[in-house]
């Protein structure tokens, strides 16, 4: 592989991996928060997506306004899964909720095919055209994803630590009990937690369609383990470790895909989590989680 | 540790399939000597629903326009249909449910895997079987490599075979675009996209041509950027992507985002990519196909779809599911025609020996005559995009 090639292929994996980065990153939060794996979190969104098909390829409005309520109809998906099917269980046991959780994904994806058809839906690229590097060809759509996923991690980063939201947060994720005793809505928190995942989840469809231009009913199911993955690897419950994590994953991928073994990429990236987790089972970033007695 | 054993568990329910109601049986079994029974089986939920639920249209629509006008020999056709999600082993079981509910020829599967799972089983009965999709070898021989190898004789297909359209993929970048590199992009682990792979490959030699870049996805996989920047690195005349329609219009957008300007050139999988891609991306690109849309035979097929279904015909699977119950209502009403018991052993002869007896049997595809392995001799339709148009362009 030439120096250009490689290049070529690790702007390839940070595209992919900004994408599963965002996604991570609702994963982490809302484990963080809540301690479950919100398995649904993937097809919120496809939900997205089908949002700005709709809005572009059928009702021809421009894409500004379609980016915006790809991302308002997740927000308000994210919250109503968590009122309507996370909430009543939150003193159930946690593999309930899990369960829930998987169902609740089911639902999105079996739904999502009666509704829009188990066709994908596909739609002309957001953006088009490249630009050369020296002999680097990098597309406009790959400079776009990568700087905006890092805009907004920076912009979460602030929310989390440098708001009063964000502060209530890390406080419900510390001790709920503690938390709520110090005056904080729970509800209120656990639901903040939910939109912001879900806003993120948002812009990660529109992000995938700018690369990928096709919706289908089941692309959340393998880019919600990815990313989970993801999440996982970074250190589940920390940001910055959710966008390690998605960032590894991807050039990960590209790299074993560039190598000429595309078909062993997945079996890669669950050999990393693998082994990741037997050598440091809180991943990257993770906090050492200590029984308390 | 604990976290460890949840995910090997999450993992383990993510991958249950998803259950959905399927099957669509008629509850009355009164009036069994007045109806013949057949089965669709195919894939109309789940990842490749998209393929499947055209063909099981097609098929309803057809036996529901004969029914109306009068059946076979007096007698209504009752369609059972079973969804087997495109799982070879669904596939197997809604067979036996058919078969179990009195079904005397099977229609389906729709994907080459899950069609020769179930014509493995169907060969054991002499059950009489069509595909309209299932363009692998294996599905009507046991081993396509071994030139004597047994021929399953009770299954058939509408379409071609997927070697064959492989060789005039090659000949047609060596002979019409003069192409002397090529790269080929194809589905690991897919029968019907490796299948063509070995067609274009045993054409290398005779057509001039070299491989310089071969790229691979595996199933299920979107991601196509990494494989896409190798390509291009390669700089080949043509790019030969021996896949289906929407992995087609993604490899493409991510081939042209690379920098890669080579021509295209796609199998019958690639119909309807049109809708899968920018106009701009596909300009030029052409694909073998079994049916050349628009023209005079398939018209009257193509406005009842669309009246019905309130869609255009989706893809070239649809009209060959057409064929493939015409070719079947023919061998039913052979069979009739002799008096025999639906359901029987000489009846269901009667169907294979009348469909593989047909000489030029003109269905709205083209004209069917089966070869020695059962699979119909046909011409190939070049289609061209151009605007954004799939246009039929020649017979090659």
């Amino acid at each position: 592989m030439t120096f250009s090639l490689l290049i070529a292929q690790l702007i390839n994996g940070l595209q992919t991996g900004s994408v599963y980065a965002l996604v991570a990153l609702g994963y982490s939060m809302v484990y963080g928060i809540i301690k479950l794996l919100n398995f649904a979190h993937g097809d919120i969104i496809m939900v997205g997506a089908y949002m700005v098909y709709y809005a572009i390829a059928s009702f021809a409005l421009p894409p500004v306004v379609a980016i915006i309520l790809a991302i308002g109809v997740s927000t308000l998906l994210g919250v109503t899964v968590e009122k309507v099917a996370y909430t009543p269980l939150r003193s159930a046991p946690r593999l309930s909720l899990l369960i829930t959780a998987i169902g609740v994904s089911f639902l999105l994806e079996n739904g999502a095919q009666l509704v829009f058809g188990a066709d994908q839906k596909s739609m002309d690229p957001l953006i088009t055209g490249s630009v050369m590097f020296g002999r680097v060809n990098v597309s406009y759509t790959a400079i776009v994803t990568i700087v905006v996923s890092l805009i907004i991690m920076v912009l979460l980063w602030f929310v989390v630590n440098k708001t009063k939201a964000g502060k209530a947060m890390r406080a419900v994720s510390e001790d709920m009990g503690a938390a709520q005793l110090m005056g904080i809505s729970l509800n209120r928190t656990i639901s903040m937690t939910f939109a912001i995942g879900s806003a993120l989840a948002g812009i990660g469809s529109v992000l995938y369609l700018a690369a990928y231009t096709q919706a289908s009913p089941t692309m959340g199911s393998m880019l919600g383990i990815k990313a989970f993955v993801a999440a996982v690897l970074g250190g589940i419950g920390s940001i910055p470790g959710a966008m390690i994590g998605g960032f590894t994953i991807g050039v990960l991928e590209a790299l074993v895909a560039a190598a000429g073994f595309s078909m062993w990429k997945d079996a890669a990236v669950f050999l990393v989590l693998i082994i990741v987790l037997l050598f440091k089972p809180t991943g990257f970033l993770g906090k050492k989680m200590q029984e308390k007695v | 540790m604990k976290k460890a054993l949840l995910f090997v568990l999450v993992l383990a329910l993510m991958a249950i399939p998803v259950f959905a109601g399927g099957s669509s049986e008629g509850a009355s079994s009164g009036a069994a000597s007045e109806t013949i029974t057949i089965a669709f089986i195919g894939n109309t939920t789940g990842d490749y629903a998209m393929y499947g639920v055209p063909v099981r249209n097609s098929v309803a629509m057809f036996f529901e326009q004969l029914n109306a006008a009068g059946g076979i020999n007096g007698k209504q056709v009752k369609l059972l249909e079973y969804d087997d999600k495109a799982d070879g082993t669904e596939s197997i079981n809604a067979y036996n449910l058919a078969k179990a509910n009195g079904a005397t020829a099977i229609i389906g599967s729709v994907l080459s895997g899950a069609s020769i799972a179930l014509s493995d089983v169907t060969y054991d009965d002499n059950m009489p079987q069509i595909s309209a999709s299932a363009t692998n070898p294996k599905l009507t021989v046991m081993d396509p490599d071994d030139p004597k190898s047994e021929v399953k004789t009770n299954v058939f297909r509408s379409c071609f075979l997927d070697p064959f359209q492989g060789e005039k993929m090659a000949q047609y970048a060596a002979q019409k675009y003069g192409a002397k590199t090529i790269a080929i992009f194809y589905e690991n682990g897919s029968d019907y996209s490796e299948a063509i792979v070995q067609g274009i490959e045993s054409q290398l030699d005779a057509c001039g041509l070299k491989v310089v870049a071969k790229e691979a996805f595996a199933t299920g996989d979107v991601d196509y950027k990494a494989q896409m920047t190798n390509i291009a690195a390669a700089n080949p005349d043509v790019v030969l992507m021996p896949i289906y329609y929407g992995e087609a219009g993604r490899a493409i957008t991510a081939l042209r985002a690379a920098g890669c300007n080579a021509k295209i050139i796609g199998g019958d999988g690639f119909g309807s990519v049109k809708n899968y891609a920018s106009a701009a991306d596909l300009e030029g690109t052409i694909y073998m196909s079994g049916y050349a849309p628009g023209t005079p035979s398939v018209a009257k097929y193509e406005a009842d779809y669309q009246a019905k279904f309130n869609e255009e015909v989706p893809n070239m699977f649809a009209p060959l599911a057409w064929d493939a119950s015409l070719i079947m209502a023919e061998g039913l009403k052979a069979a009739e025609a002799k008096g025999l018991k639906a359901g029987s052993a000489e009846y269901k002869q009667a169907v294979i020996d009348a469909i593989k007896g047909m000489n030029a049997f003109e269905g709205i595809t083209g004209s069917y005559t089966f070869n020695e392995t059962n699979d119909p001799i046909k011409s190939v339709a070049i289609i061209k995009i151009s605007g954004g148009a799939e246009l039929f362009d020649e017979f090659f």
